[in-house]
């Protein structure tokens, strides 16, 4: 009995006259009258207005999930393949360990890091498969909380994927930010970041976005990654990579872990989220991977029993239909090279559709510089669109897209691109 | 920083979870003898996994539509999966269902429905943010209820009586005392049917019983229903407690998990249905559960719910799916009957009769550590510390190795 009193008390009045009933009569109330209604998640928003308008010219530049050129979902051929190679294996449908799929987890932590690397071959790593990139950012973020002694802190650029933050809430850690986009030039605040960062408390967790940044697809030059690891190292700062666009950003593999590998090669032991939502368009499958490289495959093999510890009470094991899909794709030779084709073929009509925005705005007569379009990269695009223009974009030409004047590149095809430069123009001559 | 000190150099090692590191034990024992009676996964009389017929088919079907892609789900998932398995759970005539209050999460199999379930009610249930609420987990419990409900934050996890050992049945005067004493508003965790570890549920009689206390004394059922359909063969007869739960006015959850009746354990498909007072709190209910699951997976996996709600929206495919499930709940039936006549046959010391009482996948033998471990070490015969069995473990082939080596163990050892 003695709880009683304490939690009465913690409940509001009207609860409370609520739950005093008389003990034979059924409860007239609800347990969740006090709940209140969840604000509607404000991307997903942004489709639903999209659907009920009834434009024929509408375009949803909301969600970032790739279109092809005729606006549809794209399942990629050496997707088809895999899934029909793995159907006539006819396997069973057995439990995987809680880490999930062995030559999964092998071969995402080879497509990061490259196979040759250091860490690879030495096994100083543990890489588990997670529920896409929101479950590997979940499992990093409830590890940090409980082993990462030094800080409760994780910093995020300003601004980030609107996910993070409360991702990391969740799992106990406390969020800040660095600077990281400058509204003026539509690109990289380099000389704000390095301000913010070499400031950051030592031992705190920074987060980056390996490539194709979200929302603002503004990413670090090679050079500029350099002088991030330096102060990232003098900082003693701990290094989470947030890699959810692999081959989606430049259509080159290699080329987007270059930020990763480079951290790594400078000696600092990162953990990495990777997710396979995009670049193999996986998306509903959840296909996702958590990695920590550590110092050696002791270490490795206590943090993996660890990872599990944390996994088991979350759901158990993970799915295993698109870590068979992609695990297959990268074993073959034929179809890894089929995939890196296709992966190239997407990040490339991303690119086609950014060029032939800004052209269209030029032949529109528009007198801005919209550079940054091209510079950016990856599926996202900050216009640098006011909420107001935002709104009368939606309003006068049916056009969808979040408040802070993000489209996703992926929902533009060559048939719709010149209305979309048409309209940008009307509100922002 | 330099790898030459390491910040994680403090994380120890954590033991493995049981269930599996017998298995890993048994994979490794070459005695030809061996038999895994550990994980609760479905065999078939050879010993091996059973995809089930009506799931094979179902896959062909996806496969072969080519209007289907692989977009994201919505967040609380595949919208006729949920409401298709909230039919199962709570009834075709549900009036709970037609009064538009009941609600569907899917989620990462039994375990992700208890989770997000358990994060829900941490937040919003008895207080918003009430990590005291007491959580009463049965005695024994499947191994994982605990550590769920600690991760969603909960402080105070404890134990209501549950196994009696002695008389190797439901402790129900314990069970309803615990209840009696817990302070008002505690959440109980109760296994819908073939409680797991020991088989043994309440009778209808005995639920009604504990609903009258839960319901007196304002405590929140939690249901977990991994077994319907499985443990009697019937799906009706295994969702009776939870249907009267609700027929009784309870606000319930109901974490249901589709791997065992479905067979698709790797898939993992769950569903967390939510019993309220009227559609207005069940609405706001799923806008909160929408918040819990964007920060943990964002939305669940497509292709065991895609192959669940196919198989339950069509008549010939479900009439196939409750044959199959039948099909399974009867082998175990067969293997209860089959090893309490040889454990009496053989005239082995104590009573037997358990084994046909309990239910469902498991089966709570008796037998102690001393014995467990003769079991696995000399007899290569793989069971957990608890004592408790797999029955889909047996097969007509290894029966009589099994029972004469139970026969062994409790001769030798008291």
């Amino acid at each position: 009995m003695a709880l009683l009193q304490p939690a009465r008390r913690l409940l509001s009045a009207a609860a409370q006259r609520r739950l005093c009933l008389a003990p034979a009569a059924p409860r007239a109330s609800s347990w969740w009258s006090h709940v209140e209604m969840g604000p509607p998640d404000p991307i997903l928003g942004v489709t639903e207005a999209f659907k009920r308008d009834t434009n024929a010219k509408k375009m949803n530049l909301g969600v970032g999930a790739y279109r092809d050129d005729n606006g549809k979902p794209y399942v990629l051929n050496s997707v088809r393949k895999a899934e029909a190679q793995i159907a006539a294996k006819k396997m069973d449908k057995e439990y995987l360990p809680i880490a999930g799929l062995a030559e999964f987890n092998k071969a995402s932590a080879e497509l990061a890091l490259g196979d040759t690397n250091e860490v690879i071959k030495s096994g100083r790593y543990v890489t588990v498969q997670t529920i896409s990139g929101t479950g590997s950012l979940r499992v990093g973020g409830n590890f940090l909380q409980r082993f990462f002694k030094y800080s409760r802190d994780v910093y995020l650029p300003k601004p980030s994927w609107g996910n993070h933050t409360p991702i990391f809430r969740d799992a106990g850690m406390q969020l800040h930010a660095y600077r990281y986009y400058d509204p003026k030039t539509c690109g990289f605040d380099f000389a704000g970041a390095l301000d913010d960062i070499s400031k950051i408390p030592e031992q705190s967790v920074i987060l980056f976005h390996a490539c194709a940044h979200n929302p603002t697809g503004v990413d670090p030059r090679p050079e500029q990654w350099k002088e991030l690891a330096a102060v990232v190292k003098k900082r003693n700062l701990f290094t989470f990579f947030d890699m959810a666009y692999q081959g989606f950003a430049s259509g080159d593999i290699n080329r987007d872990s270059w930020a990763v590998r480079h951290f790594i090669e400078q000696g600092i032991n990162i953990v990495l989220s990777q997710s396979y939502a995009k670049n193999m368009g996986l998306y509903g499958e959840r296909v996702g991977a958590f990695s920590v490289i550590c110092k050696d495959v002791d270490e490795a093999k206590r943090v993996e029993s660890q990872l599990k510890i944390l996994i088991r009470p979350m759901y158990s094991n993970p799915p295993i239909n698109g870590a068979r899909i992609a695990a297959t794709i990268l074993a073959s030779p034929d179809l890894r090279k089929e995939w890196l084709e296709e992966v190239k073929g997407m990040a490339d009509r991303i690119i086609d559709m950014r060029n032939q925005l800004v052209a269209n705005l030029k032949k529109e007569g528009s007198s801005h510089n919209w550079q940054h379009i091209t510079d950016q990269i990856g599926m996202f695009c900050y216009t640098g669109l006011k909420p107001e223009q935002v709104e009368r974009l939606t309003k006068e030409f049916s056009i969808y897209m979040t408040k802070d004047g993000r489209i996703s590149v992926a929902g533009v095809t060559s048939g719709n691109v010149g209305y979309l430069a048409h309209a940008i123009h009307q509100v922002s001559k | 920083m330099a790898a030459a000190g390491s910040l994680f150099a403090s994380v120890p090692r954590a033991p493995p979870v049981a269930v599996f590191q017998l298995t890993a034990d048994f994979r490794e024992d070459r005695d030809p003898r061996k038999v895994n009676l550990g994980v609760g996964a479905y065999r078939t009389d050879e010993g091996q996994p059973w995809v089930l017929p009506v799931v094979k088919k179902v896959e062909q079907k996806i496969a072969n539509d080519a209007s289907l892609n692989h977009e994201y789900l919505p967040i609380l998932g595949l919208p006729e999966f949920r409401a298709n398995a909230s039919r199962i759970a709570l009834g075709e005539d549900s009036r709970a269902i037609k009064e538009n209050r009941v609600g569907g999460v899917q989620c990462l199999g039994g375990t992700g429905a208890l989770r997000i379930g358990a994060e829900f009610l941490r937040r919003w249930y008895n207080g918003t943010n009430n990590t005291a609420t007491p959580i009463y987990i049965s005695s024994p419990s499947w191994e994982n209820h605990n550590a769920v409900f600690v991760n969603a934050g909960f402080k105070d996890i404890r134990a209501y009586r549950y196994w009696d050992a002695a008389k190797r049945g439901l402790d129900l005067e314990g069970l309803l005392e615990d209840m009696e004493s817990a302070p008002e508003f505690s959440i109980f965790v109760l296994h819908a049917c073939a409680h797991n570890p020991t088989g043994t549920d309440p009778t209808l009689e005995q639920w009604k019983q504990i609903a009258a206390v839960m319901k007196r004394r304002f405590l929140f059922p939690f249901f977990d229903s991994a077994y319907q359909g499985f443990a009697s063969g019937c799906l009706d007869r295994d969702a009776w407690a939870v249907r009267y739960f609700v027929s009784e006015g309870f606000e319930l959850f109901c974490a249901q998990s589709f791997s065992k009746n479905f067979g698709l354990y790797n898939e993992r498909v769950g569903n967390l249905s939510v019993v309220g007072k009227d559609a207005d709190n069940v609405q706001r209910v799923l806008s909160q559960m929408e918040k819990i699951v964007r920060t943990i997976w964002s939305n669940p996996p497509s292709q065991g719910a895609r192959i669940v709600a196919t198989t339950l929206t069509c008549p010939q495919l479900f009439a196939e799916w409750k044959d199959n499930v039948k099909t399974m709940a009867d082998r175990v039936l067969l293997m209860r009957s089959e090893l309490r006549a040889r454990l009496e046959a053989l005239g082995t010391p104590g009573t037997w009769n358990h084994i046909t009482e309990q239910i469902g996948m498991f089966s709570f033998t008796g037998l102690n550590p001393k014995q467990v471990e003769y079991m696995i070490k000399e007899k290569h015969i793989y069971l957990m510390a608890s004592g408790r069995i797999n029955m889909c473990g047996l097969t007509t082939k290894n029966l009589d190795y099994v029972a004469s080596s139970i026969h062994e163990a409790v001769t030798k050892f008291q």
